[in-house]
């Protein structure tokens, strides 16, 4: 079943054309990369799924319904996202970072924070469950009451992982999950994604770790100035040249394919 | 540990022992000065203070806490600056220094050997600040509770005190122009609360730099209904101190007031974010509302509606203020927000200004505002206006308004913490610290901006009401600029995001200037280096909530602990 489908997605800056026509269709439970080189639209194509952008022309929906409008009713219906340079809440901590993952999905308002009766203790402590589950599903059950901006890099990108999460999406969308990971973080965010989808959550993930992507991914789309070059298996993409063409450039005609393969 | 018994330590100690002593020996051979400084066995007027940390400094040089050396130079320096002040001031206004009595002098040459004791000692070798708590026994429970009362008795009777320290009888006398503006008489006549106020600060900044405050602090955490009960008590019992006179009461309703209305826009400056600088218009929108409504003979409208729909009402109106001032502003940020609001003020003092039915509708009676609000009453014949007999104490009038401001400033203070610790609060909060993740996060920003918004807006006119009862006037030169800005120092001051630190800023940034009034127009200026000084010294505010107080010492914490242990990252 389908979960998330971006139809001709397209948004111009003045006379930039960051993504121009971009097509991607998401089924359950899949864990899609995207990648492409820098300046491709990789980044700005997930603000037009998340409602950080409106795109110029095309349509979104998610599992049937159209997406339109501000990042919280998006967040809402089931999208969530990280991003490529991490944006926590730094002076507040792991765990009420990840409580605050869970406004979309309560519903206390003033009155009742003011009132306190029992429906809204419940939900509180129901909050504070799940911060908890998350945080050790995320391996941060040590640091819960740490400030977010006082852990380690690699801590914070799963922290971000954990409020995203804690939204109850149907789709998660990571934006460079391993960038500036060492290769023990990187092995561990591998399983981490994998223990997502085990959960039932499709991911879309931007990655310039190909290991990783190509390890890891059903599908791979490749974004290139703008354009989606194209989308297949892992194996298909790797051995396409036009991918190799648009990382490294053209190769005299003379020379034979480059070892970038492995 | 070792006793420190050095030389420098040994000046130190004699040092305070000279000190302490001075304060029971006379200071002055001139009668006129004030405080009592003749009399001989009991330190009177600025002694007690230089006693105070006299005994602070032997003590920390004695029992060596963690930040020894840095406790003492607090001290030992504020001490100095105390005794020498006035022994200088008892010289000047008994007409030559041949009047200053040998009791200051020693003073002053034992606070200088306890500052250069100070000074001499070698601050790096201070241990790190940390919290004590007690021992894990079954009287700690009941201990850390008495701790805690006596806290807040601490709390009213500095009040109290500070409040009581008669300063001059400039408040009654002609109006000064800025042309005789300060002389040293006026500064003799305000030695004794400068004295309080230099002791204050003084200890305040010993206790901070041994780590007391933070121990002090952690355990009335742990005992928030004590620290409640403690409070509630103190803040009922303060009337019954006044034996009679009105004064303080009166500044201390308007105090009530300032506070309520400093909470209310804690909500917005210190959980949202969101920097409001026209926040006493919302505040103006309530006192006025009240005024209008409450059966004034000088009100346009001879409608009387009871008071607790007046609140309700007025609180009400003030809200939608909020949100239509809001909606079209809160898309703006930081900088323009400010910029707006306090445009907002501005046309708010204006408007109520003309509303005097020659330039606009008759509505506000213009420039001379609304006066002779009549007294409150309650069902069943109880009026606000009388003055009443209680265990054998005369309480004012003003009183039954003070306790009124409780009530207030309690149901205000419910709301801000429930609010502050609730989905609501941390919305805000995650608003403030980014809110493009916020949004991502799944917060209606704009909705909740504007919650914080007319929220504040809410109860500053609630405040607002009660205040047009408590000062039976409402004018339109209560609702200045300078009133907002006031506002704005009592939250940053007392610690943003705080309900202890909102009443101790209103009670700081309402009774200085009170309390300074000797120094004429130079009031304010000094009131400003007072507020730049404690900025500079204490950043966080006097009572930072834990998140704020990590914000700016982070670097403090980090210096002890940057420099891992060899070996530990292998």
């Amino acid at each position: 079943m389908t979960v998330l489908e971006a139809t001709s997605v397209t948004k111009r800056f003045g006379g930039l054309v960051a993504v121009n026509d971009v097509s991607l269709t998401v089924s359950e439970g899949e864990v899609v990369g995207l990648i492409g080189p820098n300046g491709a639209g990789k980044t700005t194509f997930f603000n037009c799924l998340t409602g950080m952008e409106t795109p110029t022309s095309g349509r979104v929906t998610f599992r049937g319904t159209p997406l339109r409008g501000r990042p919280d009713l998006i967040l809402k219906a089931g999208v969530a996202r990280t991003f490529q340079n991490i944006r926590l809440f730094p002076n507040m901590t792991a765990v009420e970072n990840v409580i605050v993952g869970r406004h979309a999905r309560t519903s206390a308002g003033v009155l009742s924070a003011i009132g306190r009766g029992p429906r809204y203790r419940r939900e509180e402590r129901e909050s504070e469950e799940v911060a908890r589950d998350l945080l050790a599903f995320v391996g941060l059950g040590h640091v819960r009451n740490e400030l977010a901006k006082s852990l380690p890099y690699g801590d914070q990108r799963r922290l971000e992982i954990a409020r995203a999460l804690a939204t109850e999406p149907g789709l998660l969308l990571l934006d460079e999950p391993t960038a500036g990971m060492n290769p023990n973080e990187t092995a561990a965010a591998v399983s981490l994604v994998k223990k997502i989808q085990g959960r039932g959550i499709a991911v879309v993930l931007i990655e310039h770790d190909m290991r990783f992507v190509f390890g890891l991914c059903d599908r791979v789309a490749v974004l290139v100035q703008g354009e989606k070059l194209l989308e297949g298996t892992p194996a298909e993409v790797q051995s396409d040249e036009r991918v190799i063409a648009a990382y490294l450039g053209k190769p005299p005609e003379d020379a034979g394919p480059k070892e970038k393969k492995k | 540990m070792s006793r420190d018994l050095s030389p420098k330590s040994l000046l130190g100690v004699a040092g305070a022992v000279a000190t302490a002593v001075a304060c029971f020996l006379p200071w002055s051979l001139y009668a006129g000065f004030p405080g009592k400084m003749l009399n001989t066995g009991f330190p009177g007027g600025a002694r007690m203070y230089v006693l105070l940390l006299a005994l602070a400094a032997g003590a920390v040089l004695l029992l060596d806490p963690p930040g020894r050396v840095r406790g003492l130079r607090a001290a030992s320096v504020w001490a100095l600056v105390i005794s020498l002040l006035t022994a200088l001031l008892i010289g000047y206004a008994g007409g030559g220094l041949g009047n200053v009595a040998a009791g200051a002098w020693i003073a002053v040459a034992g606070s200088a050997a306890l500052t250069a004791s100070a000074y001499l000692l070698d601050a790096s070798s201070d241990r790190d600040r940390r919290v004590w708590s007690l021992p894990d026994a079954d009287w700690r429970m009941p201990a850390e509770i008495v701790i805690t009362l006596a806290m807040a008795g601490l709390a009213l009777y500095v009040f109290v005190v500070g409040l009581g320290i008669p300063t001059s009888n400039v408040a009654s006398g002609p109006d000064h122009t800025f042309r005789d503006a300060i002389s040293l008489n006026d500064v003799t006549n305000g030695s004794e609360f400068l004295a309080f106020l230099f002791g204050i600060i003084g200890l305040f900044l010993v206790a901070g730099r041994i780590g007391l405050t933070a121990s002090l602090g952690a355990i009335t955490q742990r005992r928030r209904p004590a620290l409640v009960t403690g409070a509630t008590l103190a803040a009922i019992a303060f009337p019954f101190t006044q034996d009679g006179s009105p004064y303080a009461l009166r500044i201390a309703a308007s105090i009530g007031v300032f506070a309520a209305a400093a909470v209310g826009l804690n909500v917005v400056v210190g959980l949202a974010g969101l920097l409001d600088l026209g926040y006493i218009a919302f505040f103006g929108v309530g006192a006025y509302f009240a005024a209008i409504y409450s059966g004034s003979t000088t009100s346009p409208i001879h409608v009387h509606l009871p008071f607790f729909l007046v609140i309700v009402l007025g609180a009400l109106v003030a809200a939608v203020f909020g949100f239509v001032l809001g909606a079209p502003t809160l898309r703006l940020r930081g900088d323009y927000l400010a910029i707006v609001t306090l445009g907002f003020g501005e046309i708010f003092r204006i408007s109520v200004n003309n509303l005097d039915g020659q330039s606009g509708p008759s509505l506000t009676n213009g420039p001379n505002g609304i006066s002779n609000i009549p007294d409150l009453g309650l069902p069943g014949g109880f009026s606000f206006g009388d003055n009443h007999h209680l265990f054998g104490v005369p309480l004012p009038f003003q009183a039954n308004y003070f306790f009124l401001e409780i009530v207030l400033v309690a149901a205000v203070m419910v709301a801000f913490l429930r609010l502050s610790d609730s989905r609501i609060g941390r919305a805000w909060v995650a608003i403030r610290e980014d809110e493009l993740a916020a949004a991502a996060t799944g917060i209606n920003t704009t909705r909740l901006k504007l919650l914080a918004f007319g929220l504040g807006a809410t109860l500053a006119g609630a405040a607002g009401t009660v205040d047009a009862h408590v000062v039976k006037v409402a004018a339109p030169d209560s609702f200045t600029f300078i009133e907002s800005t006031l506002l704005l120092a009592a939250v940053i001051l007392g610690g943003m995001g705080t309900v202890p630190g909102a009443l101790l800023g209103a009670s700081v940034v309402y009774l200085l200037p009170e309390q300074l009034r000797f120094l004429h127009d130079l009031r304010l200026l000094v009131f400003g280096l007072v507020l730049i000084l404690m900025m500079r010294l204490r950043p966080e505010g006097l009572v930072p909530s834990k998140r704020r107080q990590r914000e700016f010492r982070e670097r403090d914490d980090k210096s002890g602990a940057l420099d891992p242990p060899p070996g530990a990252h292998a």
